[in-house]
């Protein structure tokens, strides 16, 4: 096969995949339905892993499906469905138009030693210790934070400012959404993995994939066996390099009129530059023993990459936002977490942190701006993974959409009378911070906000009444926690079960005034 | 139709009888025309919300009394929480789509509907039934999300709350109707017209740290005060409030009371929970400051039962 229709079809499914996946980290305004969720994540190959170890089912076979279809027509995955490796495309077309058009590209050594060393580690690491290293170097999971932490912005951004001008003329279909962000420090493992992905690919094409990815590095050893892959006729071939030169991962050796097939993503860029019809997408050459030899390892020069590994974890310590509001008396009595809190579906703590790689899909989702990056809550090794972060958001009683789309299975789906009896954490109230006691005024906004009325006013000092939890009704949504008006510590908070429990279902009694005639 | 009919011949003839002879009930014939003096609080029970509004408007002169042609105006009702017309935790929608179509035959250009909710606004708007509701009617619903939507006002004479954010709409409409349901409030025990005033803030918080009641008393000092409070007492939330946790905590009162006085309709809607005004703190607060009369045998009450 030598015709340019495969690069068409290539580039075609690509963009669609990449769409698809976009679309569901910057969609602020829920269009998708949750159900969709799955599907268009199905094939992400590293969720897929991780939800099949869970749940062992049909419904997160993607990752087979990838295998299978490496072995049939090599690393496709990277270029079709991978929405990092689309995305470097992406940046990489957009560096040709700064670079020597002719000679980006060019045939380039692997970095056998590092790319397998990070496979290596990474195997080792995840199957001994956690999966922190998968959570860092998954490419979904890197592009699904590149989505939540900085597209999702700009997308805002400019829906925001179309708002701001169809707002004027009282038209409210397109409506503002106030741009939160999360702490600072959370920024820096995206803006570490965007900046490498984007100075590689700026240049390299696909150097990350070929030498970073353990995903692109797993399946180019999967790869090596496929059925179709890309091969030089040698009996055709004059040897010009115009197929080296097209090549972004620079695997195709003119000189030696081989290809690395551990390193070729299936791109089919090189297929019609060949003047000599000398490049084929197709079966191995079986009459021939030539065609195809890996190369041998070099000596990686670019250990910088694992000293950016390195760098990554150099974060110290968390820093809260501060509160815009200036209160009469500041809250003296920190709030003391043993846990953190962590979504409804994730049934422990433990189990959540085996499970999740970060994607932040689930912080991108929350309808509430409930779910935020940690840095140190879970520990070192859960770094970015996210949490309830109830300073900015409370959970939405009716609201299971966290639970529903989890590519990973990391929260595994809820049914909504379920969550509303599910306790992730239990309310404490802190008497010395609470506006009532310091204040002697009313307040209850705390109680006001509680779905299953766990935090209950009590009579205090004269007519005044004052919070009360009964903790066995708490599901600890955190809606006391958002809701308390005092700063910088609140008077009620939640802490979060490392294992969740079973509520008890609020007692129900029938209200008793009778109104038959006006009382007045 | 034939209640759009009613509604129109009611606004033409301008005549409470043309109403009473409508119904042909005996609601009708207690609604005397020839009232001298008006009705400072029109307080309805036995009906449907539409039925109620319908026929206790009329007391106050219809809804054209309030409503101008070409004018803009806007309703608030309470959308603060993501559960269903059921639970009577938001303002009943059929009153909502009613008092709308009240505006639009009076010859409103535009009818807006927002609040700022507690839970996920979107849900709340969608599952309180409202925003249906409304737009069937033509009324457009606002988002309230958004701290870009609420401008910095002054309150002059405010102890505390001399300064708000408010949402834009209120600032900009010609006419305000305020639509809140009564409900019971875990801190200030109810909450009907002037609480339903924290749905057109934006800081909530400054007014739980400062003093609640008093931030309330002081909010009513705002210029742009609603021209109509209309409060829905169909079902009403007497414990949990004001989020409550089932259909329990709610009793059928099937009433409605409607005022121009804020703080009239809440001592009333006070009465109607059992509670004593004077015991709501903000209530005798706002009284004290002149934004309305809390003693309700002063006032001119039509009693209207169906």
């Amino acid at each position: 096969m030598r015709s340019p229709v495969l690069k068409r079809i290539r580039v075609f499914l690509a963009v669609l995949f990449l769409l698809a996946v976009t679309s569901v980290f910057i969609d602020f305004r829920d269009l998708i339905p949750d159900s969709y969720y799955n599907s268009i994540l199905f094939l992400q190959f590293v969720p897929s892993v991780i939800k099949f170890i869970t749940l062992p089912a049909v419904a997160a076979a993607g990752f087979i499906i990838i295998l299978v279809l490496t072995v049939l027509t090599g690393r496709t995955y990277c270029s079709v469905i991978c929405p990092l490796g689309i995305f470097q495309d992406i940046v990489s077309r957009v560096g040709g138009f700064f670079g020597r058009k002719n000679r980006r590209f060019g045939y380039g050594k692997p970095f056998t030693i590092i790319r397998y060393g990070i496979l290596a580690v990474t195997l080792i690491v995840t199957l001994t210790g956690g999966i922190y290293l998968v959570t860092l170097l998954d490419p979904y999971s890197i592009y699904g934070r590149i989505g939540t932490y900085f597209l999702k912005p700009v997308v805002l951004l400019g829906n925001n400012l179309v708002a701001a001008v169809v707002n004027k003329f009282d038209i409210y279909s397109v409506y503002r959404v106030d741009i939160k962000g999360v702490t600072a420090l959370a920024y820096i493992i995206p803006s570490a993995f965007l900046f490498l992905v984007v100075a590689f690919s700026f240049r390299k094409g696909r150097l990350y994939c070929n030498t970073v990815c353990p995903v692109g590095t797993l399946l180019g050893v999967v790869s090596k066996v496929s059925l179709l892959r890309i091969r030089i006729d040698g009996s055709e071939c004059s040897k010009c390099g115009r197929c080296a030169v097209a090549c972004k991962a620079s695997c195709i050796d003119f000189m030696g009129k081989s290809v690395d097939l551990s390193r070729c993503v299936a791109c089919f860029n090189c297929l019609d530059t060949c003047p000599d019809n000398a490049v084929f997408y197709g079966l191995p050459d079986f009459r021939k023993k030539s065609a195809v030899r890996v190369k041998e390892p070099d000596e990686g020069k670019r250990s910088f990459v694992s000293g950016i590994m390195l760098l990554l974890f150099g974060i110290s310590r968390v820093a809260r936002s501060r509160d815009d509001v200036v209160p009469q008396k500041l809250s003296t009595i920190a709030e003391e977490r043993t846990s953190p809190v962590c979504m409804p579906g994730a049934t422990s703590i433990e189990n959540f942190q085996e499970r999740c790689t970060a994607c932040s899909l689930c912080v991108s989702a929350c309808p509430k701006n409930v779910i935020h990056p940690s840095l140190l809550e879970y520990g070192l090794t859960g770094i970015m993974q996210p949490r309830m972060d109830y300073h900015k958001g409370f959970c939405n009683f009716d609201c299971v959409k966290c639970t529903e789309i989890c590519p990973t299975g990391a929260l595994m789906p809820l049914d909504v009378e379920a969550k509303k009896l599910t306790q992730i954490g239990v309310a404490v109230f802190i008497k010395e911070n609470c506006i009532v006691h310091t204040e002697k005024t009313d307040c209850g906004a705390c109680s006001e906000h509680c779905p299953t009325k766990a935090v209950q006013m009590v009579p205090y000092e004269g007519t005044l009444v004052i919070p009360e939890v009964t903790k066995e009704i708490c599901i600890g949504c955190g809606a006391c926690e958002y809701a308390c008006p005092t700063v910088p510590y609140k008077a009620i908070f939640v802490d979060g079960n490392r294992n969740h429990i079973a509520a008890e279902k609020p007692e129900v009694e029938e209200a008793t005034l009778k109104v038959e005639d006006f009382p007045f | 139709m034939k209640r759009r009919n009613f509604i129109k011949k009611g606004a033409s003839a301008g005549l409470m009888a043309g109403a009473a002879l409508a119904l042909g009930g005996r609601a009708g014939l207690l609604a005397s025309p020839l009232q001298s003096k008006p009705y400072d609080l029109v307080a309805v029970m036995g009906g449907t919300p539409e039925a109620m509004f319908d026929l206790g408007i009329q007391s106050l002169g219809g809804i054209g009394s309030f409503v101008s042609k070409g004018q803009r105006v806007v309703i608030k009702p309470n959308i603060g929480w993501d559960v269903t017309p059921d639970r009577a935790a938001n303002t009943h929608p059929g009153l909502v789509k009613r008092i709308v179509e009240h505006c639009f035959r009076a010859g409103a250009k535009d009818v807006f509907v927002f609040d700022n909710t507690c839970d996920n606004w979107a849900k709340c708007y969608q599952n309180s039934g409202i925003e249906k509701a409304v737009k069937d009617a033509g009324a457009r619903i606002v988002p309230g999300n958004s701290e870009s939507y609420y401008q910095s006002i002054e309150i002059p004479g405010a102890k505390v709350l001399r300064s708000a954010k408010v949402h834009e709409q209120i600032l900009e409409c010609d006419v305000f109707i305020n639509v809140p349901v009564l409900k019971h409030h875990s801190s200030t025990k109810m909450t009907a017209a002037i609480k339903n005033m924290m749905g057109v803030v934006w800081d909530r918080r400054f007014w739980h740290q400062n003093n609640l009641h008093q931030c309330l008393a002081d909010y009513t000092l705002f210029e742009k005060k609603p021209q109509l409070n209309v409060i829905d007492c169909y079902n009403v939330m007497v414990k949990n409030g004001p989020r409550g946790v089932s259909v329990s905590d709610l009793v059928e009162m099937k009433s409605l009371i409607i005022s121009k006085d804020w703080v009239a309709a809440d001592a009333a809607s006070a009465r109607m929970m059992d509670l004593n005004p004077a015991q709501i703190d903000y209530i005798p607060l706002a009284h004290a400051i002149g934004s309305g009369n809390m003693n309700l045998e002063e006032l001119n009450i039509h009693r209207i039962k169906m």
